[in-house]
């Protein structure tokens, strides 16, 4: 590191502490994002818990913000977001799930040509894009020919659910792909060796031994169900309300910040206000997923 | 094995058969399940893109891509919102490049393992799993307010920067990563300081991985739009945003706003919005191959 015409020293140039100092004020811009995201959250949502009780807040089921009378009871939303996020979990998980073991266990180069293009091009599809093909194709094609008008509207929680499930669907395929090739190849041919078929390998070897990354991957794709807006917020229909039934229109908590901010809201009012405390709700949520999420994969990566 | 066949009585041989055919049965069946459920998703992709191109095409023309939104079906064009999505791209790419870089360059290059290093670095994956809407709060609170910026691009470029910058730190890291340490002792062999290694020895090398994970990013920037909701972009906007002031719209704001609208004929301009949209993401992805066989042709090891 040093030449004869520069003296021996410890001491780095200047330049060179300079330089590792303006790295790693942008590694810590995370951090400070981070921080924002939270301060503010806190803040705003301090305000709007002047004025209306938090207990009232996190136990209501009735939600009005802009029609009187108000109620802020933001279980409506949270059960218009779960149900959606567990209809598309209902239909990822298995086409997730099943395509990751074509491509982990069955891919010939041929399977491959197919499953890779239509997994990535899929992910690759801006989400509003989504949200149109559940008002245009999967409902009146779909939904309304095999339900019946009279059961199920333009705009519905199945509607809105099945194209998020379409969205999640890489992702859950892609990590549990990932944990199923991290299975060693001996245990695969320890298991073939005592004559189990090619099913029984996966179910009863690789599946077992995968299951962290396919938790993973799972709860993941909960996250991102559950933090999608565009797809949502044209298919779902908007109506706040308490209930389970995926024919019903619902409102998720991604879907009401947006509309919130689509309309007229005047800064400030308490409505306005409500956008963040529904933000808190979704941020603490997804990120409750996410560390559970980061928990499997750590355990399933010190598996092996 | 062999010596106990014939110990073996006949009617448990025979039992043990269909067992097997049984299994196997069972097998084929689930490989079936397997290519039914690619099946189920390529029938939805082709669906989709059917549907959308069926609806957009004939609405797709050189006067819908100059021309401003109208009330008319007929007359309504995408160039603001064209000129919107193409400035805030444009913020993005500026900063995310240099920020994304020097981040994943220290992580990378730089940190040692300490507590405020893992930190940074579990700090960078817990973003990326932050909803976007989230992040169009951050920036109503700070951009739009705080600084006072105001629903323009400027701000929603800034905004969409802190939105993809965990993604393109998280590619660059990949990127640096896959350099061989050989790489970086030739150049402290020589006599290089860290900085002379990291920059004119290592970056080199990851560049085409940095590029094309950019590049990747700029094209989920671009089919983003749920954060700038809140900056925003939701006027009706009939003239070429400017950056820093005034209303401003972008391409999946402008699709959104023709897809609520009751009337079919504001569907099929909303699906020549997505067409163009899609076009614009095909080109990145295609850009992103390019730039990676471009630049890779000099790396060899």
């Amino acid at each position: 590191m040093t030449s004869q015409a520069r003296p021996l020293t410890r001491e780095r140039p200047t330049t060179e502490r300079v330089i590792e100092t303006l790295l790693f004020l942008a590694a810590a811009l995370g951090v400070a994002t981070t921080i924002g995201i939270v301060l503010v959250l806190l803040f705003e949502t301090i305000e709007f818990f002047r004025e209306v009780d938090p207990i009232s807040f996190f136990t209501g089921t009735f939600w009005s913000a802009s029609i009187q009378p108000r109620a802020w009871g933001v279980l409506a939303l949270v059960s218009g977001t779960v149900l959606v996020a567990g209809i598309a979990l209902i239909i990822a998980i298995p086409l997730g799930l099943l395509s990751a073991v074509l491509l982990s266990d069955y891919a010939s180069p041929r399977i491959r040509t197919v499953v890779k293009p239509v997994l990535e091009t899929l992910a690759g599809i801006p989400t509003i894009v989504l949200g149109f093909f559940a008002v245009n194709f999967i409902s009146p094609q779909l939904l309304i020919p095999l339900l019946g008008r009279q059961n199920i509207g333009g705009f519905s929680a199945l509607a809105g659910g099945i194209v998020v499930g379409l969205l999640v669907t890489p992702l859950i395929a892609s990590i549990s792909e990932d944990a199923m090739r991290a299975v060693p190849r001996g245990m695969r041919e320890g298991a073939y060796a005592m004559g189990a078929t090619k099913f029984e390998v996966i179910r009863k070897v690789v599946f077992p031994a995968a299951i962290s990354g396919i938790m993973a991957s799972i709860i993941l794709a909960m996250s991102r169900a559950i933090g999608e807006t565009m797809a949502v917020l044209l298919s779902v229909g908007g109506k706040p309300q308490f209930t389970l039934d995926p024919t019903e229109s619902v409102q998720t908590m991604t879907a009401f910040i947006a509309s919130i901010s689509l309309g007229e809201t005047a800064q400030g009012s308490i409505e306005f206000k409500s956008l963040f405390a529904v933000g808190a709700t979704l941020f603490v949520m997804t990120l409750a997923l996410n560390l559970l999420s980061g928990w499997f994969v750590r355990k399933f990566r010190t598996a092996y | 094995m062999a010596s106990n066949a014939p110990a073996m009585s006949p009617p448990a041989a025979s039992r043990f058969e269909p067992a097997l055919m049984r299994r196997k049965l069972t097998g084929t069946v689930f490989y079936g399940a397997c290519l039914a459920a690619i099946g189920i998703l390529l029938l939805a992709l082709v669906a989709l893109l059917v549907d959308v191109f069926a609806r957009g095409l004939p609405w797709l023309d050189v006067d819908f891509l100059t021309g401003v939104p109208s009330r008319r079906p007929e007359r309504a064009g995408i160039l603001p919102a064209l000129v919107g999505s193409l400035q805030v791209g444009l913020i993005v790419g500026i900063l995310s490049f240099p920020i994304g870089v020097a981040a994943a360059m220290y992580l990378t290059e730089y940190a040692r393992d300490s507590w405020i290093n893992r930190l940074l670095q579990s700090n960078i994956s817990n973003l990326a799993g932050v909803p976007s809407i989230i992040y169009g709060i951050l920036g109503l609170a700070v951009f739009v307010r705080l600084l006072g910026l105001g629903p323009t691009s400027l701000a929603a470029g800034l905004t969409m920067t802190l939105l993809i910058l965990p993604v393109v730190i998280i590619a660059s890291i990949e990127a640096f990563k896959a350099v061989p340490d050989a790489q970086r002792e030739g150049a402290l062999a020589l006599g290089a300081t860290r900085w002379q290694m990291v920059s004119r020895s290592v970056f080199p090398a990851a560049a085409p991985g940095i590029m094309t994970g950019l590049i990747l990013a700029m094209a989920r920037a671009l089919g983003e739009a749920a954060p700038l909701l809140l900056i925003g972009a939701s006027v009706f906007v009939t003239f070429l945003p400017n950056p820093v002031e005034g209303g401003y719209t972008v391409l999946p704001i402008q699709v959104l706003q023709w897809a609520s609208r009751p009337q079919a004929d504001f569907q099929g301009v909303s699906a020549a919005a997505i067409i163009v949209i899609l076009a614009l993401i095909f080109v990145l992805n295609a850009l992103a191959l390019v730039v990676r066989a471009r630049l890779s042709r000099h790396i060899a090891w």
